[in-house]
């Protein structure tokens, strides 16, 4: 049977931050670290938000856009870096957030920044084999990087959730296909606030390896090149990993640049791809079609090759915020708000 | 209704304030001791005691307030029956009422009513979360509202409506500490000015922190007995005539109009309707101030002014002394000072005071009549007393 | 502060805004209660579980400067009476505004936020908080 999207949803915080305010505090040359990142801000969350809240808003997008029955919901699955608790599932508070609770099973999902992509696959699975009528994937993150460190620049907050059916499905995901090995380039240990990495160890053999070999293996396996896709989006970092790979396996811009993101909201980690791709979806019509591929660190890749369908044209996309809207009436901070914000700031007495 | 006539025969208070060498029971003793030995009686007369207290539980970590001061005021010994009474800010009025029926009904004779709270052994931030027990916990308190907060809200609310303004709120405060300036009891004793309100720090827009009643130490008391026995104890009784008890729903956002304490409009129409007075017989009101915006309102609904017109009377000097009705002549709980359940008393002790025409420097000439309101809460609990000089 | 059991019961309204509809008196009621405060003993049977839409506009709202210690690093935080579509009215914090872009009137939408924590250990409380309902670009950025 085809399996797809059914609706989708996405949610970004409305504060940002930019590198030159955040390299004034750190004696570092903010405006040359944007331009090397490709990125002018990134979205900061508020003291309220997290993970969790992020899931919920982009789950009830995603619940606002059509009009499946919550009950029907057999699975959630929510992919994060930075769950609220290391033990207690993001997941079931979404899932009595939007009243799919409780005939259903959940689980929280970790592999750096492709947790959210590996949800959707094993959402693929259960609805493709008959197991559960409609499943939840969402890829959400709060990261953080170390203050002063490269990631600070880059680290953001946002997500995506993605309802994985069979029926009045607007884009069939006709293929995944996955690339995985044991690459220590990027890594965060139990109790640790920060994650650290290799430096130049993340490139080359760590991100742009996984993305090119399952870009490779589904361009192989679906005998295609990069001219029969109407838009691509790669796990977006920076703005500049995602251009360099996508300029190797021969896209060109006006495919690339509706669904990358990291320019203006900067690296959602786990919420990357999936943010990338609600934004091609806000603007994508009958019969375009879309290659993705996430990449978490750790490290491995899942790519998709996704058409969407005619039920695109009747989808009632305009009833939750499109990512356009959700970057638009922004608020920029200044570093110690947010250092306040990020909890970066030691408070007194506990 | 066949009650017997109640009065009051003694009176006694501690001063307000930060009282750091005073525990709870120093000062639940003192102003029970002054009470009584204003109303010329001794501990073997005493046939019931009642104690008005908040939240001593939290305070200081004590409950079963009644066995307390009963056995510190060395009533412990005659085994006098001893009550603590609780309704949030009202609870000192409410145990006035207690006792008010004790008397009345003709249980008891002689009664013992006062109030206490110690408030200033815990921190602020302690302080305000004890406080704000008086609200709705599952649907105010948890959901980011605090006591001034609300508060803030109604203010709000009614200015939107009706007009109030900026300056009429502080006018209420500025008044208050004039009387406060008169009154040697009163927590703070110095007058201030519109700017002195309006340049204060914000503690919940529109409400700034001289818009807000103190923290405060204290406690007061009165002595009750039956108005026929009265004169062997004092030369002037004073009569309590009416006693009027309503209750409100505990949210704010449930009430019909935030604008009006339905509560206070109920107690006082049941204290009137006891006493068979109106509002128009009422000399001189302690009223509840525990923000400037509790006095606009508490004017309006006791019916000494039209709902809306609150403000524009306090900003007239209608509500001063020598005005049309002398308001919170004590200092009110804002100079006077607020410890929770001692506040009920400290209101009537006021009016006794004044209706003794014992007031010296802030006499209200000719008072006859007084009126006492109490509430608890953001008004889900209202107690209005009416006094008269016997 | 709220205890895990007695904040986990409230879980349906705080994050669903369930209320009740009388149909006795026809009337929307926040929260859930055991019976309608109108129709007294008649309402028993007669209560219906409702969720309401989560739109409303406001009634009146306040900056809180001196607030919940839970709330130290929003301060300055809105709170605002919010008086639903159906008709109850509802406490709660206004997020993703700055207070001069309020009014009474501004209507507002119900979303999922953290309402505190017991400590950094303990359990994390969600419940509603409202936000300005944004007019919708036509022309996106």
């Amino acid at each position: 049977m085809k399996v797809g999207i059914v609706s989708y949803g996405a949610y970004v915080p409305r504060y940002r931050i930019t590198p030159e305010e955040i390299g004034k505090v750190w004696g570092v040359d903010g405006k040359a670290m944007s331009k090397a990142l490709m990125i002018n801000c990134k979205s900061v969350p508020s003291p309220d938000e997290d993970t969790i809240t992020i899931s919920v808003e982009a789950a009830r997008n995603m619940m606002r856009r059509c009009d499946v029955s919550p009950g029907d919901i057999g699975a959630l699955y929510v992919g994060s870096e930075s769950h609220p608790y290391a033990v207690k599932p993001t997941g079931t508070i979404v899932a009595e957030a939007i009243e799919a609770a409780p005939n259903l099973t959940v689980a929280d999902y970790e592999f750096a920044c492709k947790a959210g992509t590996a949800a959707i696959q094993t959402c693929m699975g259960l609805v493709g084999s008959g197991m559960i009528k409609y499943g939840v994937a969402i890829g959400a993150d709060t990261s953080q990087g170390a203050p002063g460190d490269a990631l600070e620049f880059s680290a953001s907050a946002g997500g995506a959730a993605f309802l994985i059916g069979s029926e009045k499905i607007i884009a069939t995901i006709d293929k995944t296909c996955s690339y995985t090995t044991d690459t220590p380039d990027f890594w965060r240990r139990e109790g640790e606030m920060y994650p650290r990495h290799g430096g130049r160890f993340t490139g080359e053999p760590a991100y742009f390896k996984h993305i090119m070999s399952a870009a490779k293996q589904m361009m192989t396996c679906m005998n295609t090149t990069a001219k029969d896709y109407t838009y691509a989006v790669f796990h977006q970092p920076n703005g500049k990993f995602p251009s360099r790979v996508a300029k190797q396996l021969g896209f060109a811009d006006p495919q690339v640049l509706p669904g990358l993101l990291a320019p203006t909201i900067g690296n959602t980690y786990s919420g990357s791809v999936p943010l990338g791709l609600s934004a091609i979806l806000d603007e994508s019509k009958p019969g375009d079609r879309i290659f993705a591929v996430a990449y978490g660190s750790g490290a491995g890749s899942d790519a998709f090759d996704i058409t969407v369908t005619d039920e695109m044209a009747h989808y009632q996309r305009g009833k939750a915020p499109t990512v356009k809207e959700l970057n638009s009436n922004l608020k920029f901070l200044d570093y110690a708000t947010y250092a306040k914000f990020r909890g970066k700031i030691l408070l007194g007495g506990e | 209704m066949t009650m017997r006539r109640v009065a009051i025969i003694g009176v006694g208070a501690t001063e307000f304030g930060e009282l750091w060498d005073s525990s709870f029971r120093d000062i639940g003793i003192t102003a029970g001791l002054a009470a009584v030995a204003d109303a010329n009686i001794t501990a073997d007369q005493i046939d019931a005691l009642y104690v008005g207290n908040m939240s001593a539980g939290r305070f200081i970590e004590q409950e079963h307030i009644g066995a307390l001061i009963a056995d510190y005021a060395g009533l412990a010994r005659d085994h006098v029956a001893a009550t603590r009474v609780e309704a949030a800010g009202a609870s000192g009025g409410l145990a006035l009422r207690q006792g008010f029926l004790a008397v009345a009904s003709g249980l008891h004779d002689i009664v013992v009513v006062g109030g206490a709270e110690k408030m200033l052994d815990v921190s602020d931030v302690e302080s305000s979360i004890i406080q704000s027990a008086a609200l709705d916990q599952e649907w105010e308190t948890v959901l980011g509202a605090t006591f001034p907060a609300l508060h803030a809200l109604i203010a709000r609310r009614h200015m939107h409506e009706y007009g109030t303004t900026r300056e009429q709120l502080a006018d209420v405060a500025v008044k208050n500490h004039k009387h406060g300036s008169l009154n040697p009891k009163a927590q703070f004793r110095r007058e201030i000015t519109r700017e002195t309100v309006m340049g204060s720090p914000m503690v919940s827009s529109p409400l700034r922190m001289f818009d807000c009643a103190p923290s405060s130490d204290g406690a007061a008391a009165v002595v009750l007995c039956p108005l026929e026995s009265a004169k062997k104890f004092t030369e002037i009784p004073i009569e309590i005539i009416g006693s009027g008890q309503a209750s409100d729903t505990l949210s704010l956002h449930h009430r019909k109009d935030i604008c009006t304490m339905e509560a206070t409009r109920m107690a006082a129409k049941r204290a009137f309707a006891m006493a068979n007075m109106t509002h128009k017989d009422v000399d001189i009101a302690e009223v509840h101030d525990n923000f400037t915006i509790s006095e606009i309102l508490a004017i309006e609904d006791l019916g000494f002014f039209r709902k809306g017109e609150g403000g524009k009377a306090t900003e007239a000097g209608l509500t001063g002394l020598g005005g049309e009705i002398a308001v919170n002549t004590s200092g009110g709980l804002k100079a006077r000072g607020d410890p929770i359940g001692a506040t009920g008393l400290a209101q009537a002790v006021e009016i006794v005071t004044q209706l003794r025409g014992k007031a010296e420097k802030r006499q209200v000439k000719d008072a006859n009549v007084g009126l006492a309101h109490n509430v608890g809460g953001t008004g889900a609990t209202a107690l209005v007393h009416l006094f008269r000089r016997g | 502060m709220a205890t895990a059991p007695r904040f986990w019961r409230e879980n349906p309204s705080r994050y669903n805004l369930v209320g009740f509809k009388c149909n006795s008196c026809g009337k929307t009621y926040f929260p859930p209660r055991a019976i309608c405060p109108v129709c007294h003993r008649k309402s028993v049977g007669k209560i219906e579980v409702v969720k309401l839409r989560g739109t409303g506009k406001i009634f009146s709202l306040t900056e809180v400067h001196e607030g919940l210690e839970e709330l130290t690093l929003q301060k300055p935080y809105v709170l605002a009476m919010v008086e639903m579509d159906e008709g109850p009215k509802i406490t709660g914090q206004v997020i993703d505004c700055d207070a001069c872009d309020l009014q009474i009137g501004t209507p507002v939408r119900a979303t999922m936020r953290k309402l505190s924590e017991e400590g950094s250990s303990g359990v994390i409380h969600y419940g509603y908080k409202f936000a300005p309902v944004r007019e919708r670009p036509e022309k996106a950025e």
